[in-house]
């Protein structure tokens, strides 16, 4: 059996089931604002004390990792919800069980997992540069394509722990996830720039998806502009819509046994 | 509490089920840290505020500090997220209600899990710390107790209070909101003179401030006896209060 | 039924590929069935006979592996999404979304189905009425009972209007008040004209709802007719059971065969079962016989003895 096609009306009416559980856990966005609101106050100020100006950065320490971290925001809030969020409904809430024997297609329920996830990226994200104007932090207007730029990260990341998802077998599979990302996070250059590594290391953390979002954001958060921003959205664009394909085609086998 | 160890000996069994996964996340988990943020970041401290972090790296500032904080998370995870689910679903304090133990036993048996679960974790956390050579030699071994009293007494409490509640989101609520504030602003990543003075007398009280200057003070080998004294004390308080909170709460859950 | 049927099988099959290391299984082995506009069907038979897998294929969610299958006169193959539109499913573990209200659960599910808001705000004071659920509208789906929950997704599952209505062991799990209101809604579901298709291992429910049954065995159908159709084809009026001491069955069965009681006699781990057209006679041969059973029970026979003769096994095990 095919995965089935897209149809616009019954993706989005997974999303507004998502949408209606999503207003009653308010506070589960603000729980998302929590983790990098500290790390932005405790190694942005915290150690941003004792960095002092960085080499080949005009601004404070602050307000270079800020973008970072408003990029893992973005990451975080949107691959819970494909990672987490689907798992829990494939396996204890049994909801697929439910929507597969209605005319919803595979393609419909996995688009409408990543549109969810990626307007849930896209709260955390505006929660986030809510909380770096607060700080202080704002240093251009360019911050404002950030926006539209934690989509394109929500996107990616979004697609990317749904594929994931398809191949836990169990709960305890998550801490092979966190095995991923905590490097991810800890080394695509979130709290220093890329230049710290040596020259053969480089090419292997540009290749994370992560530094990629990071690239994306946080240039022109700072006010520079220049063409990697499009190869950093180039590069997301592709790897979404591949692990999107590839979480399709998973879901269908595993869905329509 | 004559039957408290076979208790303890029932975790062990369901822990040789799960104990490699566990090994490798105690691993990775300093490596990277000690990798990423110790030297990484690290990199860019060493320019010459040694003075403000008392004339060490900052990989040897860091790495101490994380121990601590990486006991207290080892510590919550056995002491609230397990109970809930043993207390829970997964009925494990149901079928030991059952039979001839009494519920301070029950909690006994678990609590010695909880203590060799820190204290396996740990031991692994401070030969990586061996291995990077970020402590002052063989004061290294000192960090191991002290992470140890640290992690427990986030376990023990956080037991005594779990075993009362009937919703995971609250543990995932506290867990957000106080734990992980608590762990940013502990002196884990930063020293805590740097705050203003009020800020810095609240942050120095919080429970992983003290464990945090207790490993801290060991593993670098400037340990003075009132301090260890002192910050041990703190932490030793809060276990006891847990197991007498939790002997109350456990028979209430138990036998209700 | 005379008219043309609205569900056609023919040498149904469905064969699960062999994975991790386990071998293929064939979970549905080349069976026929067709029901007719309005009928009540029953697939009856223990877990793992097929039943589960017939019914998804049933539903256009999991596909054939051999033979043919007709839907609504389409096929579930080509097109799933329209015969899902026209069919109602209600799976054996409710699947509702926890977290919101039973209006939304329904609400969001006529969604699904790409119905217009307003149409379903219409048909939810209906549905809402006919699952006895109307004081909870707004209540979440967590502090519901059981019964409560399974005729919230009873209810969910007919927002489409369906003509053929799917539901997999509908009564398991629930308390025998609770059986016995939803057994009520299904029969006014039918006498509304829709076509109730149950999987169960419960004979006393297949016998109240279905106006025929197929029973199950090991992916094919053993047996097919009217609950009352299969019990005098296959099993006599009356069903005496004895009880004796647990190790001295075997020996009781074996002096009770040899003197031809009854039509036939039935050793079960825990009893002796005799069927005979008149019980009480059976039983007076008994304890002529010199044997002093700890109990003994004349009943009617049930679906429950169909099963036991047609497979040789207990239907609940």
């Amino acid at each position: 059996m095919s995965a089935g096609g897209w149809a616009p009306r019954r993706t989005l009416s997974l999303v507004e089931r998502n949408a209606r559980i999503f207003r009653r856990s308010l506070t589960a966005v603000l729980a998302s604002l929590v983790e990098p609101t500290m790390y932005l106050l405790s190694v942005g100020f915290g150690v941003g004390a004792l960095v002092g100006r960085v080499a080949g950065v005009e601004v404070r320490y602050a307000a270079y990792v800020a973008p970072a971290i408003l990029a893992t925001a973005a990451m975080n809030a949107a691959f819970n919800q494909t990672s987490f969020a689907v798992f829990s409904r494939m396996r204890n809430e049994r909801s697929y069980d439910a929507i597969v024997p209605t005319p919803l297609s595979v393609a419909d329920i996995a688009l409408g997992e990543v549109i969810s996830a990626v307007f849930w990226g896209l709260f955390a994200a505006v929660g986030f540069v809510l909380v770096m104007a607060l700080l202080g932090l704002i240093v251009s207007p360019g911050v404002l394509l950030a926006i539209p730029g934690a989509l394109l990260v929500g996107f990616a990341f979004a697609a990317g722990g749904l594929a994931v998802t398809t191949y836990l077998r169990d709960w305890s599979d998550f801490q092979l996830i966190q095995l991923v990302m905590l490097p991810m996070f800890l080394f695509a250059t979130t709290f220093y720039p890329v230049s710290v590594y040596p020259g053969w290391l480089r090419p292997l953390v540009e290749l994370l998806p992560l530094y990629q979002s990071i690239q994306l954001l946080r240039e022109p958060s700072l006010g520079v502009f220049n063409w990697g921003v499009l190869a950093a959205a180039g590069y997301l664009m592709l790897f979404g819509a591949l692990a999107l394909a590839l979480a399709t085609r998973r879901l269908t086998r595993q869905l329509l046994a | 509490m004559p039957r408290a160890w076979p208790v303890f000996v029932y975790w062990l069994s369901l822990y040789r089920r799960t104990w490699r996964a566990t090994i490798v996340i105690s691993v990775a988990n300093p490596v990277l840290f000690l990798l990423g943020i110790g030297v990484g970041l690290g990199h860019l401290v060493n320019h010459g505020h040694a003075a403000t972090l008392g004339g060490v790296s900052y990989s040897a500032f860091f790495a101490p500090g994380l121990l601590a904080a990486s006991a207290m998370q080892t510590g919550y995870i056995e002491g609230a997220g397990r109970v809930f689910a043993a207390a829970g679903w997964a009925g494990s304090y149901r079928a030991a209600a059952t039979t001839p133990l009494e519920p301070g036993e029950i909690m006994a048996g678990h609590m010695l899990y909880m203590g060799f679960r820190v204290l396996s974790s740990c031991a692994v956390f401070v030969a990586v710390m061996a291995i990077f050579g970020v402590s002052a030699g063989w004061w290294v071994l000192a960090t191991l107790p002290a992470a140890l009293i640290t992690g427990l007494a986030f376990a023990i409490p956080a037991a005594a209070w779990v075993i009362t509640q009937r919703s995971m989101a609250r543990l995932q609520t506290l867990f957000r909101f106080l734990l992980m504030p608590m762990y940013m602003f502990s002196g884990t990543f930063f020293a805590l003179g740097q705050l203003p003075g009020g800020l810095r007398l609240l942050a120095s009280a919080l429970p992983l401030a003290q464990g945090v200057a207790l490993c801290r003070s060991l593993s670098l080998g400037r340990a003075s006896l009132p301090a260890v004294a002192g910050h041990s004390a703190y932490l030793l308080a809060l276990i006891l209060a847990g197991i007498l909170i939790a002997r109350v709460t456990y028979r209430r859950r138990l036998h209700p | 039924m005379e008219e043309t049927p609205i569900v056609v099988a023919r040498g149904l099959t469905k064969i699960y590929r062999s994975r991790d290391g386990a071998p293929a299984f064939r979970a549905v082995d080349g069976i026929d069935f067709s029901f007719g506009r309005g009928e009540a069907f029953g697939f009856l038979g223990p877990n793992g006979a097929g039943k589960s897998s017939t019914m998804r294929m049933l539903a256009a969610i999991s596909p054939a592996s051999g033979g043919s299958l007709e839907v609504l006169g389409m096929d579930p193959a080509l097109d799933g999404p329209r015969i899902r539109a026209r069919i109602g499913v209600v799976p054996q573990d409710d699947c509702l979304d926890r977290e919101l209200s039973v209006r939304e659960n329904i609400l969001v599910y006529g969604r699904y189905f790409g119905l217009r808001r307003d149409l379903i705000r219409e048909r939810l004071g209906e549905l809402l009425a006919f699952a006895q659920l109307e004081e909870k509208a707004d209540a979440q789906v967590e502090v519901l009972s059981g019964g409560m929950r399974r005729r919230l997704t009873i209810a969910r599952s007919l927002i489409n209007r369906p003509e053929i209505l799917l539901l997999d062991e509908p009564t398991t799990g629930l308390d025998p008040q609770a059986r016995h209101i939803l057994w009520d809604r299904l029969y006014r579901l039918k006498q509304d004209g829709v076509t109730l298709i149950i999987t169960t291992h419960y004979m006393d429910e297949a016998e109240q709802l279905c106006d025929r049954l197929a029973v199950m065995d090991g992916g094919r159908i053993v047996a097919e007719g009217s609950p009352r159709a299969l019990i005098e084809a296959h099993v006599t009026r009356e069903v005496l059971e004895l009880r004796f001491s647990v190790d001295a069955h075997a020996a009781v069965a074996e002096r009770l065969r040899d003197r031809r009681l009854g039509e036939r006699v039935e050793l079960l781990p825990d009893r002796v079962v005799v069927y005979a057209h008149d019980g009480e006679a059976a039983l007076a041969q008994v304890h002529a016989a010199q044997l002093s059973p700890i109990t003994a029970l004349v009943r009617r026979a049930t679906l429950e003895d169909v099963f036991l003769k047609l497979t040789g096994r207990s239907l609940i095990d």
